[in-house]
């Protein structure tokens, strides 16, 4: 059984230049335990789906359709459909976030102790001691050391890893099912960032829980994923599982975010590739793909369908999907 | 933490101590004769002008009357000798001639006059403009936003005098609500009720114009601190939205609001010139204010020394309260 069943999300901000469209009807599951990876540029629309989700949208200011089917501790919710005030009782306690800036994510006027015990107690009625105990354990678990007296501690005396560390002992205290982290390791340092990953791989088998991991970042893909969706102006253009997707991908902005990544095993003297152009407007997006004013490959599709068709979601392999004309006409 | 207050009291020691010094070489280069002042305006006898100057002090040189005036705060001091003695005990601020008193003494009546009418109208406007900030940022763009909006552009463009006089004309001459204000204040250890009664006019005058000041501050810094991460963060955990703003938002967006608090009930002490004048209080202000327009240089000196002291000493007792609030400050 899927843990989150996400159908036909769209979330559309109303602006004064026009509707910007930062999601567009995506669809993706995620199941118990694995680790889905959202990867795609800034504004692609992979941390906007994960607020939507979350409920952390302004209703104000955001238009939200879609459904999402997800198993929480009191059966089967839809996070889309249900009332906000309601939302909250599943935020925190089935589904946890952490973000990407450590240093302004936690509040600088509390203690650490006194904000994982808060998140404790707002979703069980035990005693405040329960709690202090539950934050103790959890900041020894995630590598805080002398966890007992840096409880007391307040944000500003930690280091930027130390906070995230932090950040994942709060999200992790009411044993979530699934764990969104928002960029987890983009403030940090490159070995702060891989025990950062360790950790959260090291307690997604202890909590058995399912991670959304959103990044930019396919080095952080290639170690701690399982699947990857690959999103590009609000949409879903290409989803396999890492191998797949490393080893054969189908859509020419996934070959070219691969070969933005510098490697050791090429020469050295050759320039690192990169995706020319901008990402399109999305208030006013193309009508065809909407990666065709960018695509390198635009001449191998006849005629000029890649700029009036809009190309659908197809499978190529068994659990790998693509938009892309390219792949369909080599399948068919 | 001993050790830094005491290191800031020796500071404003020395701070009062320029001060004073400023003041007094302020008034000793002044085209006035001291001592002519002291026997009225049409007084032209040389006899009673020497004398009197001899008394006074100001027949010696300017730094042995600064000397003298700085040691008469500590030990009091006297004018005269023998049946003409006059003696003002420490702290001494000087003689009065026109008002044939110890300035100390008529500083004395008149301070707690200020005082209750200061912390009344903090009291006030603390109250009105923090709810109603709060209110207007919680209900951004709603009927109670707007209608914020109207009563602090009132209150910021309406002059104190003006506000005043309308009460007096309305609520004590037109509508007869409260009694007439003879300029009879009344202690509040003597008669509580009667204290209100009078002060109450006053408190609503200086109360509305930094409520409307407040409000606008209040309204925005909860808006800024509302798009923290902190309290994306907060949101996360599945926080109910009142703790969220009750707790989270409000302890980050009104810390500022002790230090402007601090520094404007300060100011108001020194005298609300103003207000006082209006409504016949005898306070600092009007004491001053009549001071200046009788030549009364003893009882400026005082009155601007005594306000200087009184920002000093606020800053430094903010200062300490802000070390509580905000764990990121550290005082050492």
């Amino acid at each position: 059984m899927t843990l989150l069943d996400v159908k036909n999300l769209s979330v559309r901000f109303p602006t004064p230049d026009g509707v910007v469209h930062a999601v567009n009807d995506i669809s993706f599951s995620v199941n118990p335990g694995e680790t889905l990876a959202i990867v795609g540029e800034s504004g692609s629309g992979k941390t906007v789906t994960n607020l939507a989700l979350m409920g952390l949208l302004n209703s104000n200011t955001a238009q939200i359709s879609g459904s999402a089917k997800f198993q929480s501790h009191t059966g089967e919710v839809d996070l889309l459909g249900i009332d906000p005030n309601e939302l909250q009782k599943y935020r925190g306690k089935d589904i946890s976030m952490i973000f990407q800036d450590p240093m302004s994510s936690l509040h600088p006027y509390f203690s650490i102790g006194d904000q994982i015990i808060e998140a404790h107690q707002v979703h069980n009625q035990v005693e405040p001691e329960v709690s202090l105990a539950r934050a103790i354990e959890l900041l020894g678990l995630v590598g805080i050391p002398d966890p007992a007296s840096r409880v007391n501690s307040f944000p500003h005396q930690f280091s930027g890893g130390m906070r995230q560390r932090v950040m994942i002992a709060m999200a992790l205290v009411n044993n979530p099912s699934l764990l969104v982290a928002d960029e987890p390791t983009t403030a940090l340092d490159v070995t702060v960032q891989a025990q950062i990953l360790s950790l959260l791989k090291d307690l997604q088998s202890e909590f058995k829980m399912a991670i959304i991991l959103i990044t930019h970042d396919l080095g952080v893909v290639a170690g701690a994923a399982d699947r990857v969706n690959v999103m590009y102006a609000g949409r879903v253009v290409e989803s396999a599982n890492v191998f797949d997707l490393y080893a054969k991908p189908s859509m020419p902005y996934t070959q070219g975010l691969l070969d933005s990544i510098p490697r050791l095993d090429k020469p050295h003297t050759r320039r690192l590739s990169a995706i020319p152009g901008q990402p399109p407007s999305m208030i006013s997006l193309p009508q065809g793909c909407s990666f065709a004013p960018r695509c390198s490959r635009i001449q191998e599709v006849p005629g000029n369908k890649c700029t009036t068709e809009f190309p659908e979601l197809t499978t190529r392999t068994e659990g790998h999907t693509a938009r892309c004309f390219i792949g369909q006409q080599a399948g068919a | 933490m001993f050790s830094y207050i005491s290191r800031r009291l020796g500071i404003t020691f020395l701070i009062l101590l320029g001060v004073s010094f400023t003041v007094y070489v302020i008034f000793a280069f002044l085209p006035f004769d001291p001592a002519a002042l002291t026997c009225g305006k049409n007084c032209n006898d040389p006899g009673i002008i020497e004398a009197n100057r001899k008394r006074l002090g100001y027949d010696l040189p300017f730094l042995v009357q600064y000397w003298v005036f700085i040691k008469g705060l500590f030990l009091g001091r006297t004018y005269g000798e023998g049946a003409a003695l006059i003696n003002c005990p420490a702290p001494s601020l000087g003689y009065s001639f026109q008002e044939h008193s110890c300035v100390t003494s008529l500083v004395g009546d008149a301070l707690p006059v200020t005082l209750s009418l200061a912390l009344g109208a903090l009291v006030l406007w603390l109250i009105v403009g923090v709810g109603l900030g709060v209110l207007a940022a919680r209900y951004r763009g709603k009927f109670v936003d707007s209608a914020s909006t109207v009563f602090v552009l009132i209150g910021t463009s309406l002059p104190t005098f003006l506000t005043g006089l309308m009460l007096l004309v309305f609520v004590v001459i037109k509508w007869q609500i409260l009694p007439f204000p003879a300029g009879n204040y009344t202690p509040f250890f003597e008669d509580p009720y009667e204290w209100a009664q009078i002060l109450f006019l006053p408190w609503i005058t200086l109360a509305f114009a930094y409520a409307a000041l407040y409000t606008r501050f209040v309204r925005s810094a909860v808006i800024e601190t509302s798009n923290e991460d902190y309290i994306r963060t907060a949101r996360a955990k599945g926080l109910p939205e009142g703790t969220i703003l009750g707790k989270h938002t409000l302890r980050a967006a009104l810390a500022p609001i002790v230090t402007m608090a601090g520094l404007d009930f300060a100011g108001l002490l020194g005298g609300a010139i103003l207000t006082e004048s209006v409504f016949n209080l005898p306070g600092l202000g009007r004491l001053a204010i009549g001071a200046v327009v009788e030549y009364d240089l003893p009882i400026i000196v005082a009155t601007t020394l005594l306000a200087a002291a009184i920002v000093v000493i606020m800053n430094l007792i903010v200062d300490i309260l802000y070390a509580f609030i905000d764990p990121r400050v550290r005082i050492a």
